[in-house]
């Protein structure tokens, strides 16, 4: 099991042991953390950004063009914007920690 | 004592409601009833992924089975309720048990249209609703085996293009003179009646079916023109019904659905609904409407849950859908109307396009292919309402979210 440090909406950080080989928003969704996660982790809604520790951003694969153009027309969209249902957790990632983005 | 909340039914709506009750801080007792064995899981990987043996069950769970222990929520899968006593304020299941409650919430969904035309009741004719129907599905698609698919609208569609992309011969018959006839424009018909047709799917529109034919098995579709397709299995994909009956029985109002308002409430003050089996208010659509969608399924829930807690926030969202089909990923905002005027974004050709559907000039629905950057502004416009200009819109290289501040 590796660690993911998420810190929340209010800011308040925690840590929580990730499952390999899901998605970072199921382990966010596991773990009751605030994302709707509405369309279930295919890309399709936006509803599962969050915000990668910039020294983190290269460690993970790069954006398909479909989170790229819905991540690219939200508000609250920064560099470091990532759909977490397009992020598979893998030992590489032990401590990652994502923000998840405000609700739009 | 504690309060008990009870939920009818453990899809995606009971789901979402029993989660969002215990992370809004809801201390009392939750009952989660649900016909099917399984937790509550997502339906739409059903028809795609699901059914391509691409997903392995466990991977549709709205929540790891392990949720509902450490939540204190109390399951009780594989049962059905008979009866409900508004007086009383109890529950009874099929197995004898009786349960109070001091909040209901119904997310009893929907379930498939059936067909009853002669030979309706050969085996080997299928529908698609729940885990346990594809499995059926996937299991009568041995290598080889041809379907014959009736109706194509979402489901019809999605089976054709998993199996297509499985190798299987595919026939799909729609009684209307094309396909998703219910959902998008004309001109959004044709392109998907095109890619079905190059990517070999045999499909017969404005045909009606007549019969099943078989011995005690299915063996083929008897259709209005004369004409029969055989074929190994049949899928039948002809809409849903929402489950009101037992909304019916206690007197509450059911008019296509349980009437609730804005914040998912019945007319009885203990009792809520949502989901499929809705019909509410949407304040951006400015009528009454009954959804078929996770988007309403999850969103309605929360809402819900919250007003079964006394907080009041209403539900009024712009709906969305979307359907995969081979490579083409089609994510549908708003609701078309017949008179709306239709305006492209971009070449249907080069499978990357949105149409956008406007009305009173501004944008009431859109229907993005491919083409995800157009979504989400295109939601909030439609929410805006404001005006657009057409020629304007018609660029493809004009971002959509400089409509929004205009």
């Amino acid at each position: 099991m590796a660690k993911l440090i998420v810190t929340t909406r209010e800011g308040e950080t925690s840590e929580v042991e990730g499952e390999r080989g899901i998605s970072v928003m199921e382990i966010l969704r596991d773990n009751d953390f605030e994302v709707a996660a509405i369309c279930g982790g295919c890309c399709s809604c936006a509803t599962c950004h969050v915000y990668v520790d910039e020294e983190w951003m290269d460690k993970l694969p790069a954006r398909e063009e479909d989170e790229r153009e819905l991540l690219e027309e939200l508000e609250s969209f920064k560099d470091n914007s990532r759909l977490s249902c397009q992020i598979e957790f893998t030992d590489d990632l032990d401590g990652l920690q994502v923000t998840i983005a405000p609700d739009e | 004592m504690t309060d008990t909340f009870i939920i009818v039914g453990a899809g995606q709506a009971g789901g979402q409601a029993a989660a969002t009750l215990r992370s809004k801080g809801f201390e009392g007792r939750i009952v989660l009833i649900g016909e099917e064995n399984y937790v509550p899981y997502e339906r739409p990987p059903l028809s795609k992924a699901f059914l391509a043996g691409e997903l392995p069950v466990e991977k549709t769970f709205l929540k790891k089975p392990d949720f509902y222990d450490n939540k204190n929520i109390e399951l009780r899968l594989g049962r059905r309720v008979v009866a409900i006593d508004r007086q009383a304020r109890t529950v009874n299941l099929d197995n004898g048990e009786s349960i109070g409650y001091d909040k209901l919430l119904l997310a009893t969904g929907s379930r498939v249209r059936k067909l009853t035309v002669p030979g309706a009741e050969l085996s080997g004719i299928h529908y698609l609703r729940d885990i346990a129907d594809v499995e059926g599905i996937r299991a009568a698609m041995k290598p080889g085996a041809r379907l014959a698919i009736v109706g194509a609208g979402y489901i019809g569609l999605e089976v054709a293009a998993v199996a297509r992309k499985l190798g299987h011969e595919v026939t799909v018959v729609e009684a209307l003179d094309r396909v998703m006839a219910r959902v998008v424009a004309p001109q959004v018909s044709a392109f998907y009646e095109k890619v079905h047709r190059e990517a070999g799917v045999d499909l017969r529109l404005g045909t009606g079916l007549t019969a099943f034919e078989g011995d005690g098995r299915f063996e083929q579709l008897r259709l209005t023109d004369g004409s029969a397709v055989p074929g190994d299995l049949a899928v039948v994909g002809i809409g849903i019904v929402p489950n009101v009956e037992l909304a019916q029985e206690i007197g509450l109002k059911v008019d296509n659905g349980i009437v609730v308002d804005e914040y998912g409430r019945t007319e009885d003050p203990d009792i809520f609904a949502a989901g499929d089996v809705t019909n509410h208010p949407n304040a951006i659509l400015g009528r009454n409407i009954r959804l078929e969608s996770v988007q309403n399924a999850m969103s309605q829930a929360m809402a819900a849950a919250l007003a079964m807690l006394g907080h009041l926030e209403a539900y009024n969202e712009v709906p969305w859908f979307w359907s995969d089909q081979y490579d083409l990923k089609l994510q549908i905002a708003g609701l078309w109307e017949p008179d709306d005027e239709i305006v492209v974004r971009g070449d249907m050709e080069s499978r990357k396009f949105s149409v956008v559907y406007l009305r009173d000039g501004a944008i009431a629905a859109i229907n993005v292919i491919n083409n995800m950057r157009d979504f989400l502004p295109a939601k909030k416009l439609i929410e805006a309402k404001s005006k657009v200009d057409p020629a304007r819109l018609a660029d493809p290289e004009v971002p959509l979210k400089e409509f929004l501040t205009t």
